[in-house]
């Protein structure tokens, strides 16, 4: 592991060293272009704090194994890249359903299909959201930078050991491919899944209101049935209406009563803003970029970065459609999340996207020129 | 080894009744083989953790079985047996899988476990197709055999498990039937006890799919038995292919016909004739004769036959292939933490 303090590291270097702080102690992959290096280092780090590297034939096999080592009592992660997320969904799904804390890392890169293997993108925002069968609320983060991509790993493990469900960091090969100064804390603040501590223990439901159930673990003597039929709140196998409508909003619930908590995001110069440009990942790079060489115009320009891409900050963009007459969006796909914006602006202010495909980001001018459309 | 009531089992290892599984299907017979094991081996219960896929092999442990429970997705079990396994190598860990779920969609898994030598327990239920979802061809399904999905014949050929497990490194691997109880106990517990990936392939009757698949006829609740004697007759111990000297005649049309024909033939002879169900054949006439050869030459003179198969042909070899060993996937996972250590 990394000494606390300054270091010139990669960005998926920083996501494993995030990991690493926040007690992950099982890594599962297999390997995919530009997700690599996450897994090498763990393979190098994990066995010197006593973890496990294990590396899987093949996507599905890794996903499967991360929620059996779960459930064992570990804190753990898998990292791949489009091809391979989607060979993840139908076990992601069944994490949703099993409600098994674990971490997915998808370095997003250019596709369909192998694309531009080396390249980025942010076109698996919807596989993130969607991609899996059946309904479930998700929860993703999206790193803009290096220190993100450290911070924001360590909030991912956090979140999903407090929410008993998988946690998606979407960064891309950008941003996992860069090198930039990484500071690794002295400390970082480490959440752990709530265990039953009574010798009787629910752990498919609970009175909480939270809704998030204790979760107990193999080989601690509760009998646990883990399935991924629908079942009663002990985990037995039942089909009736009632167990399966409950559970289902149960876990959407859970994480809309936190979402105030989840919600991450970062406001720049919004105050007398005019415009609005609303990013996230690599692509808000240039778009900050932008918003301060229009300041620097004497341009009303602001800014909303989004750190945590799921649930989607319905209230937040809600309310700055009241106070802006454009919000710009920029993102590294044919134009996604801007389906999101749209939905929460509900036609009161404009809403205009700039989307760069094939391996290349948004430049500072593409979106500077968007901005100087919307503010004439 | 003391004889313990059926109580005594269900009390201490069962969960829930009744039974998910249709009357008189070998899964029930297996859980019972399983337990037997357990108990004699006197493991404790929550030592135990059983992780199926999907199927009706994976409800043998889940949720009927007492003890922990991961009842997975369809052909992954052994790689999130694998997780749990590497995480807490306490645990026995134990998949219970399908011939579709364990050789068809997670044929992979199968194979990687294999050659990692993971200390996990397969139990494969091989009942020759995909039976939950109507008896489809499997990639065990023998070649030429009629399921819903092959209702002119499967056009393709079975795996052989014991040779891909084998071939693969697992480090113990055994193939049992229903039939075989007492050996599928014995064999369940080596498994257990020993340090490796360890596969046991059981062919099971599944009286409600077998029937398309093997054409029998005759009331429902006379077929569990019927394909329990089948696995008997189409099936030889390891290394000792013979017991007794006798052929099967392959009847060309009805076969209570040709038994009587054949009875004729053989009249003056030391021979028994009786209709038996083989497993490659179907209705067959088995014919037990203390002179075979003078038997065989009267029988190729008779008509109505398509023709005759020896004692061993079309039959299943059962016992204990694989006995080795070799390191462990956990034990050397965890020498890479040793060596990791050491380093600056
Ligand atoms: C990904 C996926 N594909 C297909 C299915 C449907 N499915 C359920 S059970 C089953 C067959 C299982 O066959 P086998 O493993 O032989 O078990 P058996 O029922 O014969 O014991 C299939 C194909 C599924 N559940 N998931
Ligand atoms: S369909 Fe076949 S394998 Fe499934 S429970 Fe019924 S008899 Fe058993
Ligand atoms: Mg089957």
């Amino acid at each position: 592991m990394l000494t606390p303090g300054r270091h010139l590291v990669l960005g998926n270097i920083a996501c494993a060293e995030g990991a690493l702080r926040a007690g992950c102690r099982f890594f599962a992959g297999y390997p995919i272009t530009p997700a690599n290096e996450i897994a090498q280092y763990m393979s190098q780090e994990l066995p010197r704090v006593g973890g496990y590297y294990v590396q899987m034939e093949d996507e599905l096999a890794s996903m499967a194994a991360v929620i059996g080592a779960s459930w064992a009592g570990a804190k753990a992660m898998t990292a791949t890249s489009g091809p391979g997320f989607s060979l993840m969904q139908e076990n992601i799904s069944y994490a949703y359903m099993t409600e098994t804390p674990c971490v997915v890392v998808d370095v997003q890169r250019s596709g369909p299909s192998t694309g531009q293997a080396t390249m980025p993108s942010q076109q698996d925002v919807y596989q993130a959201r969607y991609g899996a069968h059946g309904d479930y609320e998700a929860v993703a983060l999206t790193p803009w930078s290096v220190q993100e991509m450290f911070d924001l790993t360590v909030r991912a493990f956090n979140l999903a050991e407090r929410l008993r469900m998988p946690v998606l960091l979407l960064a891309d090969g950008m941003i996992g491919h860069m090198s930039e100064s990484l500071i690794v804390p002295e400390e970082v603040e480490v959440v752990d899944r709530r265990r039953p501590t009574g010798p009787e223990c629910t752990p498919f439901d609970t009175d909480d209101p939270s809704l998030i159930p204790e979760m107990p673990l193999f080989g601690e003597g509760y009998e646990l049935l883990v399935t991924g039929s629908a079942h009663r709140p002990s985990g037995r196998r039942d089909y009736t209406p009632i167990y399966m409508e409950r559970k289902l909003w149960r876990i959407r619930e859970k994480v809309l009563r936190a979402e105030p908590e989840i919600r991450d995001v970062v406001e720049y110069e919004l105050g007398d803003a005019e415009v609005a440009v609303l990013s996230y990942g690599a692509s808000a790079r240039p778009s900050f970029g932008a918003v301060r060489r229009a300041r620097g115009r004497s341009l009303r320009v602001g800014m909303l970065r989004l750190r945590a891409l799921w649930p989607f900050p319905e209230e937040v963009v809600s309310r700055l459609a009241e106070g802006v007459e454009e919000i710009v969006v920029v993102e590294m796909n044919m134009g996604k999340i801007i389906r999101e914006v749209e939905r929460a602006v509900c036609g009161r202010c404009r809403v205009s996207l700039v989307s760069r495909v094939g391996g290349v980001l948004p430049t500072l001018g593409e979106v500077y020129e968007a901005i100087g459309r919307a503010v004439r | 080894m003391s004889v313990k009531p059926l109580s005594y089992y269900r009390e201490r290892y069962i969960r829930f009744q009744p039974s998910p599984f249709c009357p008189g299907c070998g899964n029930g017979t297996i859980l019972n083989c399983f337990v037997r094991a357990i108990d004699e081996l006197g493991i404790p219960r929550e030592r135990v953790l059983c992780v199926s896929g999907i199927g009706c092999s994976a409800w043998i442990p889940s949720p009927n079985l007492r003890g922990d429970t991961l009842h997975t997705t369809h052909g992954r079990a052994i790689a999130f047996a694998t997780g749990a396994k590497v995480y807490n190598p306490h645990l026995y860990t134990v998949v219970f899988t399908g011939d579709g779920d364990g050789a068809g969609i997670g044929g992979n898994h199968l194979i990687h476990a294999a050659r990692r030598n993971i200390d996990i327990t397969v139990i494969l239920v091989n009942n020759l197709s995909y039976a939950m979802t109507g008896g489809q061809i499997a990639p065990t399904t023998l070649h030429g055999l009629r399921t819903t999905t092959s209702p002119y014949g499967n056009p393709e050929h079975p795996f052989d498990l014991v040779k891909l497990a084998a071939a693969a490194g697992a480090t113990y691997v055994a193939r049992w039937t229903t039939y075989h109880v007492v050996e599928l106990t014995r064999s369940i517990k080596e498994a257990l006890r020993h340090r490796g990936f360890s596969f046991i392939e059981v062919l099971s009757q599944c009286p409600t799919q077998q029937r398309r698949l093997f054409g029998l006829r005759g009331p429902m609740r006379t077929l569990p038995s019927r394909i329990v004697e089948m696995f008997a007759e189409g099936t030889y111990l390891r290394g000792r292919p013979l017991k007794g000297s006798y052929l099967y005649a392959l009847p060309e049309g009805d076969p209570e016909e040709v038994l009587r024909d054949v009875g004729e033939a053989l009249r003056d002879l030391e021979a028994s004739a009786r209709l038996v169900d083989h497993i490659a054949f179907g209705r067959v006439v088995r014919v037990d004769a203390e002179d075979l050869e003078e038997a065989a030459g009267r029988l190729r003179a008779l008509g109505g036959l398509r023709r005759l198969a020896d004692a061993t042909e079309g039959k299943i070899e059962v016992g204990v292939f694989v006995e080795e060993e070799r390191p462990e996937f956990t034990e050397s996972l965890r020498e890479v933490i040793r060596r990791a250590e050491v380093r600056p």
